[in-house]
Order: C-alpha cells, then sequence, then structure tokens
C-alpha cells in the first residue's frame, strides 16, 4: 500500500460533507455537514436506521458518488473533484466492496469471479491468476476455485466476494450488511474472517450496518441519525467472533 | 479488459439463454439469407438473359431498311431498299470490322421426299457463319466459289434437318426440293436454342447469288437493283461497336444521297446496346429484391435491440457490481456492444450459409442458375455488422450510464 507517511496516516479525511438530493420541489439533505477521520489500519462500523444517511455516506466514501459540498480526501487523492473515469479508477485501486447478497456472476467460477476486478486493470494474465489464487487462499477457499457460486454455500459464497474485494489490495474494505444474508453461525464466521483480515494484514475494514451486534465486532462505532452523526465512539470491548452470542451480547 | 475475454464472457452468456439467442438472431438470419439468395438468383438470371444475346454475337449490328420516323403528311411514301450495292460500299470502306454479312430472306416450302416444311431460305455470304455465330455440326460451309457459280447448295438448321430427314441422321450429301428447284445440301448446323421468341435453328442457308438468280428473282429487285433484307455486321470488339454504327450511318446516308435534313432511310440495331438494356433491367431488379430483403435485416436489428435493452435491464446488478469493482462506462458499453456483434455476426455467417443452401437448392431444382457473389455476401455480412452496431449502442449506452449505487440495489 503506497503509504505517503510513516506516521498513522488519515486515510479518510471527511470534512463539512453534505449530500443533498432533489425530490421534486423538496431538498433531501442525506447528509448534513459530515466530519471524521478514519486512520490506516482502522476497523470500523457506521451504524444508523434506514434512512440514517449511512448508504449515502457509504457510497461517496466509496468512491460510487460524490458528494453536493464539503470535501472527501482518500488516502491524498481529493475524490470531490473527481469525473466519472477517475473515480472508476479509484474504486479499482483503493476500494474493494462487499454486499449482502455477494453478487457473484452466475456460472463463473471462483477464480474468475475474483479476477473480475483485474479485467479492468492492466494486470497481465499469469500475475492476475496468481494474485487472485492468493486472495482464494487468504478466505479459506484454495479448494474451491473451479465451483460455480450455485456449487457454493452462503458462507462461500461470502468468502469469494470477499477474495474478489481484496484482490487489488485496496486501501479500505467496505462491507455492506455483509451477515444480511447469513445464518448467525456462517455470520459469526465472516465477522471472524473481516477481524483477522483486520489484525494479520492490517485491513482498513467499514462495515455498514444497521445491526449493533454486528457493529460491536469492530473497533469504533459512528452512529447516524438524518445525515449527521451523533456519536463517534471507540469499542473498548469489541466482540470476538465465534465467542460471543447474540443473545448474551443484546441483554 | 482483454477482447478475447469479453467475446467468452458474451458467448457464454448468450449460451445460456440458447432459446432467446436463437430467436434474436432470427431476423439478421432470415434478412442476410433473403439477401444472398435474392442476389445470387437475380444475378444468375442476368448472366442467362446476356449469355443468350451474346450467343447471337454482342458485337453485332444489324442494318435493315426503314425509316424510323413517319412521314409527313401528304408527302409521297417512297419505300425505303438496301442494296446489294451498299454491301459492296460497305464491305469496302468499313474499318474495325470482323465480318459483314449481307443476307435476303424469304420464306418458302422446303420438300424433301413426303416431308416438308415452310422455312426461311436466305441467301448469305461466306462470312455469314462467322458474324451471326454459326457454327457447323456436320458438312461444310458456303464458300466463295459457291456464290460465283451460283451452285444448288443448301446448308440446314439442326431443326430443318430434323424435320426433312427424320429418319436420316446424316443428311449431308442428300437432295431437298426448295420451290421446286433441287438443291443438295452440302452440311447441317449446331443448334444454338431458342431466344425465346424465334427457332434459330429452323433454317435453310443458301448462296446470296444463287438465291437472287433462281428463287428471289423478281422479288429482289427494285428500281434495277439487287436489295437485301438485312446486313449484318460484326464489329471488331466492343469497344469500336458504336464507331463502326457511325461509319455506318455515313456511308450509307451518302450511298442513299441524302441530304441534310433527310432522315434515315435505315435502321442500325446493336445487340451491346439490347445487352446493356436488359441487363441494366434486370441488375436494377436485383438490387431491388435485395433492396426488399435488407428491410428484413433492419427489422432483425431492432430486434436484437430489443433483446439487449432486456438483458440490461436483467443484469442491472451485474452492471453496477462491474461498476464498483472498477469497471468504466466505457468497459460496460463495450462489453454490451460485444455481445450484439456476437449476436449479428452469428446470425450474418448463418444467414450466409442458409441464403448459399437456397441458392443451391434453386440450381439443383434447374429453376435457375443462381450465383453467390462474394459482394453479395460481404455486403449482406457487412450491412449485419453495422447493424449489430447501430442497435447495440443505445442499450449499451443505457447500461454504462447506469448509477452503480442504482443498480446495486435494484431487484
Amino acid at each position: 500500500m503506497d503509504n505517503q507517511s510513516d506516521a498513522p496516516h488519515a486515510l479518510i479525511q471527511v470534512v463539512d460533507l453534505t449530500k443533498i438530493f432533489y425530490m421534486g420541489e423538496n431538498e433531501v439533505h442525506a447528509l448534513d455537514r459530515v466530519n471524521f477521520i478514519v486512520q490506516k489500519g482502522e476497523m470500523l462500523a457506521i451504524m444508523g436506521p434506514s434512512g440514517s444517511g449511512k448508504s449515502t455516506l457509504m457510497s461517496i466514501i466509496g468512491c460510487l458518488d460524490v458528494p453536493t459540498s464539503g470535501s472527501y480526501i482518500l488516502d491524498g487523492l481529493p475524490v470531490e473533484k473527481m469525473n466519472d473515469t477517475q473515480l472508476a479508477d479509484v474504486r479499482s485501486k483503493k476500494i474493494g466492496f462487499v454486499f449482502q447478497q455477494f453478487n457473484l456472476l452466475a456460472r463463473t467460477s471462483a477464480l474468475e469471479n475474483v479476477l473480475l476486478p483485474l479485467s479492468y486493470t492492466n494486470k497481465n494474465r499469469r500475475a492476475a491468476r496468481d494474485k487472485a489464487m492468493q486472495a482464494l487462499e487468504l478466505v479459506g477457499l484454495k479448494d474451491r476455485v473451479k465451483h460455480h457460486p450455485n456449487e457454493l454455500s452462503g458462507g462461500q459464497q461470502q468468502r469469494v466476494a470477499i477474495a474478489r474485494a481484496l484482490v487489488n489490495d485496496p486501501a479500505i474494505l467496505i462491507a455492506d450488511e455483509p451477515t444480511g444474508a447469513l445464518d448467525s453461525k456462517t455470520g459469526e464466521e465472516i465477522m471472524g474472517l473481516f477481524q483477522s483480515l483486520h489484525k494479520d494484514i492490517g485491513q482498513t475494514v467499514i462495515m455498514v450496518t444497521h445491526d449493533s451486534f454486528i457493529a460491536r465486532h469492530t473497533d469504533r462505532i459512528l452512529r447516524l441519525a438524518d445525515g449527521h452523526i451523533i456519536t463517534d465512539a471507540v469499542n473498548l470491548n469489541p466482540l470476538k467472533a465465534g465467542e460471543a452470542r447474540r443473545s448474551d451480547a443484546e441483554m | 479488459m482483454l477482447i478475447s475475454q469479453n467475446i467468452l464472457t458474451a458467448l457464454r452468456g448468450l449460451m445460456a439463454n440458447k432459446l432467446r439467442s436463437a430467436l434474436t438472431i432470427l431476423g439478421i438470419v432470415i434478412g442476410v439469407a433473403a439477401v444472398v439468395a435474392l442476389m445470387a438468383i437475380g444475378n444468375g438470371a442476368t448472366s442467362s438473359i446476356t449469355s443468350r444475346i451474346a450467343s447471337n454475337g454482342s458485337n453485332m449490328l444489324n442494318i435493315q431498311a426503314g425509316r424510323s420516323q413517319r412521314p409527313v403528311a401528304g408527302a409521297p411514301y417512297t419505300p425505303a431498299y438496301l442494296y446489294y450495292a451498299d454491301y459492296e460500299s460497305l464491305a469496302r470502306t468499313l474499318t474495325d470490322i470482323a465480318g459483314i454479312a449481307p443476307a435476303y430472306q424469304g420464306r418458302f416450302t422446303v420438300t424433301q421426299g413426303i416431308n416438308s416444311s415452310s422455312t426461311s431460305v436466305t441467301g448469305v455470304t461466306e462470312d455469314y457463319l462467322k458474324v451471326n455465330n454459326y457454327e457447323i455440326a456436320n458438312g461444310r460451309a458456303i464458300n466463295a466459289n459457291d456464290r460465283t457459280k451460283q451452285n444448288d447448295v443448301a446448308l440446314i438448321g439442326a431443326t430443318t434437318a430434323t424435320d426433312l430427314f427424320p429418319n436420316t441422321p446424316d443428311p449431308v450429301g442428300m437432295e431437298i426440293r426448295i420451290n421446286n428447284i433441287n438443291f443438295t445440301v452440302i452440311g447441317v448446323l449446331k443448334s444454338k436454342g431458342s431466344t425465346g421468341f424465334t427457332n434459330q435453328d429452323d433454317l435453310v442457308l443458301i448462296p446470296l447469288e444463287t438465291g437472287y438468280s433462281r428463287l428471289y428473282c423478281a422479288n429482289a429487285s427494285q428500281n434495277g437493283q439487287k436489295v437485301l433484307n438485312v446486313i449484318a455486321v460484326s464489329a471488331s470488339s466492343a469497344d469500336t461497336v458504336d464507331s463502326v454504327s457511325s461509319q455506318i450511318t455515313f456511308i450509307l446516308r451518302h450511298q442513299h444521297h441524302l441530304k441534310l435534313a433527310d432522315a434515315d432511310d435505315f435502321r442500325i440495331s446493336n445487340q451491346a446496346q439490347l445487352l446493356s438494356t436488359l441487363s441494366g433491367v434486370t441488375s436494377t431488379l436485383t438490387t431491388f429484391l435485395g433492396a426488399i430483403a435488407a428491410l428484413s435485416l433492419l427489422v432483425g436489428g431492432i430486434g436484437i435491440m430489443n433483446i439487449t435493452l432486456v438483458s440490461v435491464s436483467e443484469r442491472t446488478r451485474e452492471i453496477g457490481l462491474r461498476k464498483a469493482v472498477g469497471a468504466r462506462k466505457d468497459h460496460i458499453l463495450f462489453q454490451f456492444l460485444v455481445e450484439t456483434m456476437t449476436l449479428s455476426i452469428t446470425g450474418g455467417v448463418i444467414g450466409i450459409l442458409l441464403g448459399a443452401g437456397i441458392a443451391e437448392v434453386v440450381t439443383l431444382l434447374k429453376l435457375i442458375t443462381a450465383q453467390v457473389t462474394f459482394s453479395s455476401v460481404m455486403l449482406s455480412f457487412s450491412f449485419a455488422v453495422a447493424i449489430g452496431l447501430f442497435f447495440g449502442i443505445y442499450p449499451a449506452y443505457r447500461a454504462a450510464n447506469l448509477e452503480p449505487m442504482e443498480a446495486l440495489r435494484s431487484e
């Protein structure tokens, strides 16, 4: 990863970020002057009920959209000024997405699914293949590379999606309700995978969720409501995946 | 993104929906097949017509007596004639000709034993066979000696030979009676086939001088001169036809003492002109048929656009995902264009094979010798590809401009 200094690096710097949608005559402030910083190597959760603006925030952090006003600096790059092509380039190099519905391509092997992001960069075939194999190994699917999504369990499909997100060595891994379509046991396994990626390779991870149990697996929780950050707190005792049960945590 | 990878992705997508893909390309297949087959049939018809005309000698000019304009009312009617002296003058003066054949034609009853036939008996010179593209099947041609000695000899056409000599395989050396005069058959002509208007194989040829003195007599004499029905001139090549034609006009006007204001009292008909007129008509028809067939290509293109639009909306999430992992607009645009191009190229190839097959069947059924031309194949194929491109652009553009976030959320 291309750090610009050795000191803890402000990977994400969001200043007065505002996003306004226009619904006919009405202005909807999905985000209203949001400020926060994320350091490299953090694992945090962005929480909030639906309509709180967390999805909008995620799409701006993930460079799928640009803010109406305010600034967003990702790894030293002023993203808010970029056009579509430059945004695609940033997504390709700096961002890895994991979605609730996995979004794997059907009739396409796990390996080819992981290769997909590399097909939009100019990596040579052999290097791309090696990279994709490494990513699949990292998520524990070394022996499933030829399988198609319909031959894999939900948890395995989500692992393929995580490998796909990791294959470009992204600066941030953004996970949007990654356990939402999984049973709680498999969900815990996936959360464990995120935690070990965070611990073992220092991957910066941002969870977007409405589920406080999932959020409490991270080190820091940002709560959003009505387009504002209402709390931004360090989680001193993050849950360890597999050791906590939902009922215990919810007491 | 590699092109080969894109094509592979497209093929996989299309193979996954075999029936839908097949129905999508059906329009293109039918369109291309129709263009190829109709053009092949049209070309076959054109060349069969032109080859029949060419068998009469496409460099041939026919001169006949007659005015092309109606005489002014009240003016005395003076019939026009073509004289033997005109032939002599033309033969002496014309340049760039391969042959000149004067002829006088009359209709007589020709008999042999109990068989008789009413046939045209034409007095000719030794150039006649060459200029009119006849060949000898058996025996010999009329020569200069036959003319000077006014020999009673005759060449007969293939049909005449079978009419008069139904049981004799080789009538050379036998006698026939024309107008109660005995003629010796010296040769039989090869069959030329019917033009559809006249049977070119039902004829008797005799030396011109024999005809004048023994058969045509007073009929062939006007104003104290021998007349001719027709003078056939064969130009040395297709390029000299026009110049020979104007030489003839000049010489004949001089021979007939025509004043500047007088109209021609002869007509020159040009096989090459007839040929180009007819082949112009048939090629226009062919193009017209091709254009109608091309309309179905257009309909096929709309079919491709329709299905691709459906495919775009079905795959909205996939497009959103591809964008999320770094695909630029042009990547998505290209992906969908490759799909429509794959469809139209596949349809084009199948259509060409089908069209060539139809042409082959038409030929085998002996309806017409259809000719599949490289140009019609290239034309319809590139038209199909262009249609795939044109009708692919809009759906591909729609796909490329989807908002990634909305696309990912769609069901």
